[in-house]
């Protein structure tokens, strides 16, 4: 009985915090316009929308630049962040927690700090103001997540699993694929989908790398929230939201397919 | 059927030498327990062997050639671990099947071995259950499965059954030396437990810090120990040291007759006997001492006796009626034929 009531209250919660400040945006978005002490707006419209829809709007623009880079920097991340996570979580060696206090920084030390003196660089290299810039500028706050959550993952996972297929018949390669992918794929969905949602959501370094070219979602959005136009700042953020609420559901879903193999999230 | 030769073998890393000049001939279809504490280099072996780690010396050779060159997936030395037995995605089937498969047997070829396989650890029937919903010896098992379905030159068992519940250690020890003879398939089976290698093996190599103290049959162990560190590992803690004049050993307490130690040299010698063959008010005259006893333990079949014999300390076990009680003066009997040497220097 007390179980129920807690789960009860807490689906409350979690549809009260993730899913009621949306109902606003929705109504806002189809609104012309909407004051207090007016419970509802007087006057709908698809303004909006039409506003998002434009080219001038930039929205269709910047949402393929945004899911662009987004999965390339996804991407990279499994190729970089794969092999140390397995390191990190599988071995014992000298260095280790100075390794992985290094990987993590990123998460500490405040992005702008480290942006001028990467621009410059990025600048030498002719990477500032590209697309490629910016998938990697991404990489510095994605990396750091993806690595930690997969690290957990293969904490959970054991070394004997991969030498019983060397022993069996399997080539390093084959190892891999039939052994350690499946074992891992579910920690590693979800650390791609978080990967995805810190990429997605950056702002300051894409206007910092990106230097206006390379225009995101955050970009456009952004300007509008400043500029206090609640109509289309609220039809924006239902586009550059959706991805979120999708990879929330995929990740529980995720999560709940092989509980087993997941558990090393737990330790986070 | 498979020769497995280890020649100088050593390991290092860094500062530790887990492994250290390992010398050591499997016959074809033998069984060979490795055997020692934690941490003396067996699972290092044991890897070495399959192929998952390289040597730092040394060489390993199967049936006469060098397997050194050929990688873990070709070299044909399975090697089931104590942990992490099963692939945790798949069921009992692919498990069994993983290393058919590997091998590009076509499905229904593979369906037929793993079954015929399930039949003889008889696990028939468990094809689909997942591999976290068996109990640790049906794990167990499968791994064992598993591994003979390839039909593999040499099979490498980490700790087989140290995991398992004592009833359950019996049936596998049996399970396992069963499908082991009628297989023929050479084993090396890694394991701390001294009665475990004794019951189980054809032979015992006893690796203590990483270098083999005997290579034997089990009996030997017991009663032609090649060190006192042997002696010890097999529960023999007494000891006396003598000097040795051939079968003569002058000892603090008395000189005593042996009829062995012909390969050891005249001189410092330690004497010792299993606590099982001490007599007590033996009618025999050879080399009888007076002893004090100690304490004396109940150990329910017979009596752990602790005595003085001059300035060391023995344990003889003996009958659960015999009348000794702690304090009181004994004669006991150490019979030549069961006296033992080992040299001093151990």
């Amino acid at each position: 009985m007390m179980r129920r009531i807690l789960r009860l209250v807490a689906c409350a919660l979690i549809i009260s915090g993730v899913l009621l400040p949306l109902i606003p945006q929705m109504v806002w978005s189809f609104a012309t316009n909407w004051f207090f002490p007016a419970l509802l707006p007087p006057q709908w419209g698809f303004k909006a929308w039409r506003y998002v829809l434009s080219p001038s709007s930039q929205v269709g623009e910047a949402l393929w630049n945004s899911i662009g880079v987004a999965v390339l920097v996804v991407l990279l991340a499994v190729v970089i962040g794969l092999p140390a996570a397995r390191v990190l979580g599988l071995q014992q060696f000298r260095g280790k927690q100075m390794v992985t206090w290094l990987l993590t920084a990123p998460l500490f030390v405040p992005t702008i700090v480290v942006i001028m003196g990467i621009h410059i660089v990025f600048i030498r290299y002719g990477l500032a103001d590209t697309f490629l810039g910016v998938v990697f500028v991404h990489l510095i706050p994605a990396l750091p997540y993806f690595i930690l959550l997969m690290s957990s993952v293969f904490a959970n996972y054991a070394i004997e699993f991969e030498e019983t297929a060397r022993t069996l018949g399997a080539s390093a390669m084959r190892t891999f694929w039939h052994v350690t992918l499946p074992a891992i794929w579910p920690g590693l969905t979800v650390a791609m989908l978080f990967t995805f949602l810190v990429s997605w959501s950056q702002y300051i370094t894409t206007v910092l790398i990106g230097g206006g070219r390379v225009v995101t979602l955050p970009m456009v959005l952004f300007p509008l929230i400043s500029a206090a136009n609640h109509t289309n700042a609220a039809a924006v953020s239902l586009v550059f939201i959706l991805p979120a609420i999708l990879i929330l559901i995929l990740t529980s879903h995720a999560l709940d397919s092989n509980a087993s193999a997941i558990g090393g999230l737990g330790r986070l | 059927m498979t020769t497995v030769q280890v020649q100088a073998l050593s390991k290092r890393y860094n500062a530790i030498t887990a492994v250290k000049g390992l010398e050591l001939t499997v016959k074809s279809g033998e069984l060979v327990a490795l055997l020692g504490p934690s941490g003396c280099g067996k699972t290092t072996t044991m890897r070495m062997i399959a192929g998952l780690l390289p040597p730092t010396t040394g060489d390993i050779l199967f049936d006469g050639r060098s397997v050194l060159a050929i990688p873990a997936e070709r070299r044909g030395a399975v090697m089931v671990f104590q942990k992490h037995l099963l692939f945790p995605h798949m069921n009992v089937a692919e498990n069994v099947g993983f290393g058919l498969k590997m091998r590009g047997l076509a499905k229904a070829e593979i369906a037929r071995r793993v079954h015929a396989m399930l039949e003889l650890v008889q696990l028939t029937g468990f094809e689909q259950r997942r591999a976290q919903a068996l109990s640790g010896g049906q794990q167990q098992r499968v791994a064992l499965a598993r591994a003979l379905v390839i039909e593999p030159q040499v099979l490498l068992l980490d700790e087989p059954l140290a995991n398992l519940d004592a009833n359950l250690r019996l049936e596998m020890r049996w399970l396992i030396r069963t499908i082991q003879k009628a297989l023929g398939i050479t084993t090396i089976f890694v394991t701390h437990d001294q009665e475990e290698a004794v019951m189980l093996a054809d032979r015992v190599a006893l690796l203590v810090d990483g270098t083999l103290q005997q290579f034997d049959e089990p009996r030997a162990f017991y009663e032609r120990p090649r060190s006192t560190t042997v002696a010890r590992f097999f529960r023999n803690e007494n000891f006396l040291a003598g000097i040795k004049r051939g079968n003569q050993v002058q000892t603090e307490v008395g000189t005593l007759t042996v009829e062995c130690g012909d390969e050891l040299a005249d001189g410092a010698v330690f004497l010792t006997m299993r606590p099982e063959h001490v007599l007590i008010n033996s009618p025999q005259t050879t080399n009888v001492l007076a002893a004090t006893v100690d304490t004396v333990l109940y150990m329910g079949s017979y009596l752990q006796v602790q005595i003085q014999i001059g300035t060391v300390r023995w344990v003889i076990n003996t009958a659960a009626n015999a009348d000794v009680q702690p304090g009181c003066p004994i004669r006991i009997q150490l019979p030549p034929s069961q006296l033992w040497l080992v040299p001093a220097d151990g």
